[in-house]
């Protein structure tokens, strides 16, 4: 637009020589300088927009590529107890969190008994061998010299609790059920370890079937030894006679027909964490 | 005349491609889990699961879901941070007039209204939308944390109704988070490659009279 008088100075200046030298466009002149200057006003436009896009698409690209070469990295790490090493890792991060958060004075929701549904049975593991309960021993090892080992009656003589509390099964189902038993600390309490020990093992008489519980929750008041589901002693299914209640724990860690319980600083093993679980399993 | 005029921020671009992936992951490992106990309206015959391999995987599922929680939550929670402190959130929260707006936005991209109401850089229903997902997805940690430790905040879950309540709550903001999906990706083919370029690059060249 500069190539062309802006003002009338130059009619001015001619005015002493006679005839003004005015230059006056055209219109079309002028249309066609508007189209030039549009043309070149966008012309730059394309190319700045070529140099921001090259630079935010490579920036894209590189982003995908770094975020596919990590997915392919996380996917290609060794497993570690039926799960990816840097999966593993997180568990046990989020477990030291969820344990420091912890809290025994946290009690899992009770109800009423008219919210009392149908027991369900999920699973066998470590109920095949000798399904006598009379022939039934709970060993208590762990301790300062020769193992416990007790019988039903030594069970019962603890005060007996009982509540009614939600199952969450790690599956995502839940169930409201009536518990009776003793409550695991009481029995630590009788019968306790030389010192506070980090975790607490329980297995079936069979091995067939073993969890491993941090101390807090196994002391937690409403972690039971339990001879009662919804006022009926338990059945073999249910695991007869002595199962553990836990509602601060999934379903998982609630074994049925403990045949051991062991104090112990090394962390126990956990029959569904080995088989890619998070092993505290806790809630 | 064209211009390039800034749109998308660089770091709400960053957000935004972050959350992409980490939301389709956490979908992903979600019906994981969802199929070892297969409650609500989404069903498939065992066969079809054992076939799209998702039977069984309820372990690798949860080893995912809390693995991408973290970057979830934390990218969700700096954005939100971020659009408070630059002040982006003025553009993204709907006013009191939005929600008439919004119903004249819908009718327009219908076809059932001609005039176009005020886009803005957003318009009122991409407002409504992009806050509601914002709020969707603080429900989604929330529900999350009252599934997760149903103890530790028991408080939290009864107030979502109890456990399965927020269980269900926690699948429905998900089925929520499709659907989301699904009309905002019609609305970017609809909207064009410059507009789709703009999330990429950050600007978008706009049409300007010529002097």
């Amino acid at each position: 637009m500069s190539d062309f008088p802006t003002d009338d100075s130059g009619a001015r200046t001619g005015e002493g020589a006679g005839a003004p030298l005015i230059i006056e466009p055209t219109p079309e002149e002028l249309e066609a300088a508007r189209l030039a200057a549009i043309e070149a006003n966008d012309h730059q436009v394309a190319e700045e927009l070529k140099r921001i896009s090259r630079r935010g698409f490579v920036t894209a690209g590189v982003a995908a590529a770094v975020g596919m070469a990590s997915w392919k990295w996380l996917m290609s790490r060794p497993y570690d107890q039926g799960v990816r090493w840097p999966f593993r890792k997180t568990l046990r991060f989020n477990e030291a969190l969820a344990s420091g958060y912890f809290s025994p004075k946290r009690l899992s929701p009770t109800f009423a008994p008219s919210r009392i549904t149908q027991a369900r049975i999920n699973g066998g593991l470590g109920l095949s061998a000798n399904n006598d309960p009379a022939q039934w021993r709970l060993t208590i090892e762990g301790v300062d010299g020769a193992p416990h080992v007790l019988t039903m009656d030594d069970i019962r003589a603890f005060p007996r609790r009982t509540m009614i509390t939600e199952l969450r099964c790690i599956e995502g189902w839940s169930i409201v059920t009536q518990w009776a038993g003793a409550r695991l600390s009481d029995v630590m309490a009788k019968f306790p370890p030389p010192r506070t020990p980090r975790y607490v093992a329980m297995e079936t008489p069979d091995r067939g079937y073993y969890v491993g519980l941090d101390i807090d929750s196994a002391m937690h008041p409403q972690t039971l030894l339990a001879y009662e589901l919804n006022g009926a002693p338990l059945t073999w299914q249910h695991g007869a006679p002595l199962r553990l209640a836990i509602p601060v724990k999934y379903g998982v860690k609630n074994i049925k027909r403990i045949g051991t319980i062991r104090y112990t600083d090394v962390r126990p093993a956990d029959y569904w964490a080995e088989r890619g679980y998070d092993w505290y399993a806790g809630h | 005349m064209k211009r390039l005029e800034p749109k998308h921020p660089l770091a709400i671009r960053w957000f935004h491609w972050i959350n992409f992936p980490i939301l389709a992951l956490m979908i992903w490992s979600g019906t994981l889990i969802y199929w070892a106990n297969a409650v609500y309206f989404v069903k498939l015959a065992p066969a079809t699961w054992q076939k799209l391999n998702l039977a069984s995987r309820l372990a690798e599922g949860m080893a995912y879901h809390f693995f991408f929680m973290w970057i979830f939550a934390i990218n969700g929670i700096v954005y939100v941070l971020y659009t408070i402190v630059s002040g982006a959130w003025r553009e993204l929260v709907p006013d009191r007039r939005s929600f008439v707006q919004a119903i004249q936005v819908t009718l327009h991209d219908l076809h059932l209204r001609r005039e176009p109401p005020p886009q803005g850089k957003f318009n009122a229903a991409q407002r409504i939308s992009y806050t509601a997902i914002v709020v969707m997805g603080l429900f989604s940690l929330l529900t999350g944390v009252a599934i997760y430790k149903p103890v530790q905040f028991a408080w939290l879950c009864r107030l979502f109704g109890g456990y399965q309540t927020a269980r269900a709550l926690h699948f429905y903001l998900t089925v929520g988070y499709v659907l989301f999906f699904v009309v905002h990706i019609v609305q970017v083919i609809r909207a064009g490659w410059n507009n789709f370029r703009s999330m990429i690059i950050g600007v978008e060249v706009r049409e300007v009279p010529g002097e």
